[in-house]
């Protein structure tokens, strides 16, 4: 117990004070806005992946929609960035929302098809869409706005940002750690672990599984609206298939079953493309082969490895 | 008024009679037997009382009220809680945790995002009562999946009394025990239905735990019940013996 308490200080010590060591290490304050932006996309899609059970291969359509909710609102709407956070994450939380009951009561891989296809018809709206959208090339020709905090204006340069990511993410890291150490936290993972159990509960499992799709998607399009504002640029890759699967390799690679998990996964993917990608275009390559070795020896994914190893049996 | 009643129930399959026009009542208090070769019909009669699956024709009624078109939820709310045959715990949760979902659910608090430390403290004690009361408390750390067989089953059963049951369905409750195990479950059934006044309907091929502690017998073959009552009357039944306890002894 208290060396987890020493782990968590160790790691909310480490976030907050990334934008100066992450020089030293060869990074640079973006790609820890960057690494912050994926973990909450990735912990919240734990949130229905890991500790519901429901597989997702199309969470890059809410994390799409919320950066082009988050987009279109500063091109067109306003210039605020509150305003374009609060919009994008709507836009997406309403969408999970609504497509939520046509996935609930499905399981495995008629649950990862049908994400899968939703996924897509909001990638080819976006492509379609010219005019709105930006098709291919992207939504640009916004920029992110300063803050204005009663009467004192924070201009969000790449530190700012950072900082403005992170608050974001521990308030969803927080709501994410209290709902599943809630009774409906546990009813998720009851269902995760034995649907029918939980049906002879008398659970009506499909409303549990709407909800958890529901709030996953919500924070994983608050994720996508904070990347539109890190890139200025909202591009129909994010609400690609492509994004999806990664999303998923990188909850695996840190270990689905855990709450941190997802961080870890985040960290070795985006560090290994970042440096990976200077020296080779095949970087895909070796975040597979990563992949791969992590799923064969640490099925757990790597967190879930070091866990078992630290505790002692 | 009987707490379970079945008129004519029929079950098909395709072309397979899984049950034929069965009827059956059970009074409140009773604990009550269901025994039959295999393929006798009896978790197909467990199926139709807890909605796993619908009828095909006939009736089922629950202290007096029509319960077909109920869901399986709906059952459960009403107090049929059942087990079955291959153990359906929370595998990757602890005793405790697997109890407290359980406990949690029947005080309908499953979709709270937060509790009060009262409701907190009365899901904790009951928790610590339903192990107490099934001998899991020195277990109540150890993940569901690494305990023995004998004892996953004693908290599918755990599980089934924190939704405060009024009929009480297990399904094999000793499938796979060893002896010891054996008279663990035989002394919680027994102690569940003494104490705790508790209706159980249970479905067991060791005739020695049926006569030893069923109140009544239903005995079921090929889909249809052969005969019915005390465990003197159905062990002195002629076509009992012929069919069934014949073949055993």
């Amino acid at each position: 117990m208290n060396r987890k308490i020493a782990a968590l200080a160790v790691l909310w010590a480490l976030l907050a004070t990334a934008p100066w060591w992450l020089p030293y290490v060869g990074g640079y304050t973006q790609l820890g806005s960057r690494v912050l932006i994926y973990a909450l996309a990735t912990m919240s899609l734990n949130l229905l992946l890991g500790f519901t059970g429901g597989l997702s291969f199309g969470h890059a359509a809410y994390f799409g929609l919320g950066g082009y909710g988050a987009g279109m609102t500063l091109k067109y709407l306003a210039p605020s960035t509150p305003l374009a956070l609060l919009v994008g994450t709507l836009v997406g939380g309403a969408a999970a929302t609504l497509l939520g009951p046509s996935v609930m009561r499905r399981r495995g891989i008629y649950f990862a098809m049908i994400t899968i296809a939703i996924g897509q018809l909001f990638y080819f709206v976006a492509v379609r869409w010219n005019e709105v959208t930006g098709g291919e090339d992207g939504l640009a020709g916004y920029s992110r706005q300063p803050l204005h905090l009663g009467g004192w204006t924070l201009p969000l340069d790449d530190t700012a940002f950072y900082y403005l990511v992170l608050v974001c993410f521990a308030a969803s890291v927080g709501i994410i750690g209290l709902l599943l150490r809630s009774p409906l936290g546990r009813t998720w993972v009851a269902i995760r672990e034995n649907q029918r159990r939980a049906q002879f509960l008398g659970l009506t499992v499909p409303l549990y599984v709407w909800a958890s799709f529901a709030i996953s998607g919500t924070l994983t399009a608050l994720a996508g609206a904070l990347n539109a504002l890190l890139n200025n640029f909202t591009s129909p890759q994010d609400l690609h298939w492509i994004l999806s699967g990664n999303f998923v390799i990188m909850v695996v690679l840190g270990g689905m079953r855990s709450f941190w998990g997802p961080l870890a996964g985040v960290i070795i993917f985006l560090v290994a493309q970042d440096y990976l990608s200077s020296l080779t275009e095949n970087w895909m390559t070796f975040i597979g082969i990563i992949f791969i070795l992590v799923v064969l020896l640490f099925p757990r994914g790597l967190l879930g490895m070091l866990r078992s190893r630290l505790q002692p049996k | 008024m009987s707490l379970l009643r079945l008129e004519s129930i029929s079950r098909h399959f395709g072309s397979l009679v899984a049950l034929q026009d069965v009827s059956l009542e059970m009074a409140a208090g009773e604990l009550r037997a269901v025994i039959g070769p295999n393929g006798a019909g009896k978790t197909t009669l467990f199926n139709m009382v807890s909605g796993f699956f619908p009828p095909s024709s006939g009736r089922v009624f629950f202290e007096g009220q029509p319960i077909n078109a109920d869901r399986a939820e709906a059952r459960v709310r009403r107090g049929i809680v059942r087990t079955f045959q291959i153990t359906e715990i929370f595998h990757e949760l602890n005793v405790y945790e697997n109890v407290c979902v359980a406990v949690e659910t029947a005080a309908g608090l499953n979709s709270r995002p937060w509790v009060s430390r009262e409701t907190a403290t009365r899901v904790r004690r009951r928790i610590d009562e339903l192990l107490a009361l099934t001998g899991l408390a020195a277990k109540a750390d150890r993940v569901a999946s690494e305990l023995a067989h004998g004892d996953q089953r004693v908290v599918e059963v755990a599980i089934a009394l924190a939704m405060r049951p009024r009929l009480l369905l297990l399904d094999e409750p000793t499938a796979g025990m060893g002896d010891e195990e054996t008279d663990r479950m035989v002394g919680l059934i027994r102690r569940l239905h003494q104490e705790q006044h508790l209706s159980i309907l249970f479905i067991e091929h060791d005739m020695d735990i049926v006569f030893g502690i069923a109140q009544r017998i239903t005995v079921l073959d090929q889909g249809r019940i052969l005969a019915e009552g005390s465990p003197a009357e159905v062990s002195a039944n002629e076509k009992v013996r012929a069919a069934y306890l014949g073949e055993a002894a």
